[in-house]
């Protein structure tokens, strides 16, 4: 499986090192995907790297995706301007079981670039808002300044049909709003522990902590999906790196429902 | 804590401890001694009824080359046992007279040794350093080419034709592995087009172990020492008394092949010969696997004690995984040109053992030896099972024998199924503080 | 000041307490509004009540000179704010600021301490559950200075 080329439509700086590409594929075409799935992405004489799609999955021609430069492909890819061209190979993955969570309350929590993956979930939970109980997203960042789609999220707290809490680790110059770890925002939100499914993505340990203030919520482990992230070169099952267990990150995630990686997800180095 | 700095040599033989007689040095493995076949080939005919899979003939000695000729003739590039660098590998051959003739082995942890056996076996030793993988799952190959043009970027998608092989000599293990690779490359989500082509072109003519190696465990894994399926054609190499192999047709292709070698059917004495072979075999399993609840075993105990015991031997350095053939990862690498004008992706074999296999950004979820050799070792028992169905391990023994520090996987097995040898928990200290 | 009793009862803070030693809190108990950007007590001040919130958000802040002041925590509806007053010599360690419009009750301390003295079996379980508050904060803070979102040092 090859890359194919998509040609950089527009770049955005989110952070102090990430970025967001919008790709429009070469020689047109598009390429439809569930949220939470990912790609490989290409970047000519430097390498291959699996990022998550951060776009709409209503609109399958423009694909977006938020990169943070952490290496030398992603900071290859993060160099990228309007008009280059990157390939890429997908969709790929497991993602959010968006269409299992009708009818019932939805929580989003995101830690930092974590966002990303999160935000099609988001999208697909908004356009078909009338099928789903409370929708609640917890965002937590770093700083005020490391927080992706700023503008984004300010339109998002402005509806009444979306609950948003957002929280930073460390409060600088002028931030008015929450200050603390995101699991901090969990004993407040507002959504029914019984009748609700949890996406959690974010630093491992961030997601550690967020599944136990849950737990103490009430919610189910069979009821909270998070999205593992390990080291990836095929995404196609072949190249053995993404091994979680008897799980391949890339085939049989990289979202997973909680209780069904319980027993490993405590296991250090595993 | 010991680091891998770059890969292992992923094509490179390992070394082993112990070195065995140059084989070249007392003339090399030519034919003599080969005592003349007892099959009167004139009185045999080539054009008789057609052979069925299932279907047992005899075939002296000599008529081994006309077999090979037969599959030359239909294509096929012959690969078989050879001698390099003082071991058995596998390698193309171009006649019968490229056999390790005489020669045996002797295996043992971290130990590889040829013996001459003092007679013309050519079959006689047991899984050498090198298994089919190389020639299926190759060690390295280019997966695409990429063109950096005025509209931007063309790839373009390796393909070309896959060799024809004929591999000679596959042992029942092998045999498994090559099984076992099917599911890995064949029968997941996604197929690997260039496993396919090279899996679908090549014809397999097994060989009934007639000596097992001090590190074979195939018996308690229940895959030898008979082939019993997968193959084309499978020998039973008789080197007492008259030479000659019973030849067990496995498919319509091998029926073909055999229609070009002069052969009789195979007689009870012929048979109850060959089946003394493969029982002497059985017999001679230097080590044994209990390999019931082994799963449960492993999945069950990642904090065992022994990972702590196991790596602190452990050099990390790969080469059970290499000499495996079973173990399949690979990872990808980006050549480009100085004019940065093309460039190629390879893909090459790699090894759980190496720090980068589980890098994230930031550093590897596996650092410490520990948690890479529970990786290694619970993958081929255990998760292998959830994964495809079946064990990784086929019980060759090639990662007791190649392993510098001698680490025998059975031992280990036992180690962690005993409980906890030298104190469970001792020294363990958890630093669980809750406030 | 009976009004107070089930407002209280339904905080999380007190939820489950018996009538009794709800009563005995409504006692000590008052009523508080605060503006955005009031402070609701500042460092080095005597620390002689603390607030159940009821709506609105609370930032504890420490003043670093050059810096001004630094929020060091959020807390909001559901939570409880202050525990100087627990323990001698009862001083704020903290700025605590609005951040709007806030409702909150405030019990007094003085009161308070005389009542726990008074009754071991109220005083046991306010301290179990300021005690749960504090451990559940220090948490927060471990994780906090964690920096998880951070970049991993190179290896």
């Amino acid at each position: 499986m090859v890359p194919r080329p998509w040609r950089v439509l527009g770049r955005r700086q989110e952070t102090r090192d990430t970025f967001t590409l919008e790709l429009e594929p070469v020689g047109g075409g598009d390429m439809r995907f569930g949220p939470g799935q990912f790609n490989m992405l290409y970047v000519f004489g430097v390498g291959e790297v699996p990022i998550s799609i951060s776009g709409d999955p209503a609109r399958p021609a423009c694909l977006v995706h938020t990169v943070r430069a952490v290496g030398s492909v992603t900071a290859a890819v993060c160099r990228l301007r309007r008009g280059d061209v990157l390939g890429v190979r997908g969709p790929f993955g497991h993602g959010w079981p968006v269409a299992e969570a009708a009818g019932e309350d939805v929580v989003i929590v995101a830690g930092g670039i974590g966002l990303a993956p999160l935000r099609p979930a988001l999208y697909h939970l908004l356009a078909a808002r009338e099928k789903y109980g409370r929708v609640v997203l917890l965002y937590g960042a770093r700083t005020p300044q490391d927080l992706l789609y700023a503008r984004e999220i300010e339109r998002w707290r402005g509806r009444f049909d979306l609950d948003v809490q957002v929280t930073v680790d460390a409060a600088t110059g002028g931030w008015r709003g929450n200050v603390g770890v995101v699991t901090t925002l969990i004993p407040g939100a507002r959504f029914d522990p019984p009748h609700a499914v949890a996406l959690i993505c974010g630093p491992e340990v961030m997601m550690r902590f967020t599944i136990r203030e849950l737990q103490a919520r009430g919610v189910g482990p069979a009821r909270m999906f998070i999205s593992m992230e390990r080291n990836m070169q095929c995404a196609l099952g072949f190249c053995g790196h993404c091994q979680f267990g008897p799980a391949f990150v890339c085939r049989d995630g990289p979202v997973f429902r909680f209780d069904r990686i319980q027993g490993m997800f405590g296991v250090r180095e595993i | 804590m010991l680091r891998v700095s770059g890969r292992p040599r992923l094509e490179a033989v390992p070394v082993p401890r112990e070195r065995g007689p140059d084989p070249r040095s007392d003339g090399g493995p030519i034919e003599a001694g080969v005592k003349p076949g007892y099959i009167d080939h004139r009185s045999v005919c080539m054009s008789g009824p057609s052979l069925q899979p299932g279907d047992r003939v005899a075939v002296g000695r000599d008529m081994l080359q006309r077999l090979f000729d037969a599959l030359r003739g239909a294509g096929y590039r012959l690969v078989g046992p050879t001698f390099r660098d003082r071991a058995v590998v596998l390698e193309e051959i171009a006649s019968a007279g490229d056999l390790p003739a005489g020669w045996g082995d002797e295996q043992d942890g971290g130990v590889y040794r040829l013996r001459q056996r003092g007679d013309g076996a050519l079959f006689g030793g047991a899984a050498g350093p090198q298994s089919w993988k190389k020639f299926l799952h190759v060690p390295a190959r280019r997966l695409w080419r990429a063109r950096r043009g005025p509209s931007g970027i063309t790839v373009e998608e390796e393909g070309g034709d896959a060799p024809r092989f004929a591999f000679i000599g596959v042992r029942a293990c092998d045999l498994h592995a090559i099984a076992i690779q099917d599911r890995v490359f064949l029968q997941g989500t996604y197929a690997d087009p260039a496993y396919r082509a090279r899996r679908e072109q090549a014809f397999l003519v097994a060989v009934n172990c007639g000596q097992a190696g001090g590190t074979c465990f195939c018996v308690s894994m229940g895959t030898g020492p008979k082939a019993t399926s997968g193959f084309d054609l499978a020998l039973t190499e008789i080197a007492d008394g008259a030479h000659r192999f019973v030849v067990e047709v496995g498919t319509a292709r091998g029926a073909e092949v055999m229609r070009e070698v002069p052969h009789r059917p195979a007689q009870a004495e012929d048979l109850a010969e060959a089946d003394a072979v493969v029982a002497r075999a059985a017999g001679q399993m230097g080590r044994a696997m209990e390999a019931s609840g082994l799963r449960d075993l492993l999945v069950t105990n990642p904090e065992h004690p022994r990972w702590e015991q196991v790596a602190a031997r452990c050099l990390t350095c790969g080469n059970c995984t290499m000499v495996c053939p079973t173990c399949f990862c690979t990872t990808v690498e980006e050549v480009s040109d100085l004019g940065g004008e093309s460039a190629e992706r390879w893909q090459r074999w790699d090894s759980c053992f190496t720090m980068d296999f589980s890098y994230l950004h930031g550093g590897s979820v596996r650092a410490s030896a520990r948690s890479r050799y529970r990786q290694w070792m619970t993958h081929k028992l255990a998760t292998w099972i959830d994964q495809f169905g079946t064990s990784g391990c086929v019980g060759c023994g090639r990662c007791i024998t190649w392993c510098p520090v001698g680490i025998d996987i059975t031992e280990e097995v036992r180690a962690i199924r005993g409980g906890a040898p030298g104190g469970a928990g001792d020294g363990e200290v958890k630093d669980d503080a809750h406030a | 000041m009976h009004t107070l009793e089930p407002i209280l009862a339904e905080h999380p803070f007190l939820k489950g307490l018996r009538p009794a030693q709800l009563q005995v809190l409504v006692g000590c108990a008052s009523n508080v509004r605060l503006d955005a950007g009031q402070y609701v007590f500042r460092e080095g001040e005597e620390a002689n009540r603390f607030y159940i919130l009821r709506a609105g958000r609370v930032a504890l802040e420490v003043f670093v000179p050059g810096r001004g002041p630094v929020v060091i925590e959020t807390v909001g509806e559901g939570d409880v704010l202050g525990w100087s007053w627990l323990f001698p010599p009862y001083q704020w360690h903290f700025d605590a600021r609005a951040l709007d419009l806030t409702r909150a009750i405030a019990l007094d301390g003085d009161c308070l301490r005389r009542k726990c003295e008074e009754d071991h079996d109220l005083g046991y379980e306010l301290l179990k559950r300021f005690a749960q508050v504090i451990m559940h904060r220090l948490q927060a803070t471990r994780l906090q200075l964690l920096d998880v979102y951070g970049h991993a040092p190179a290896r």
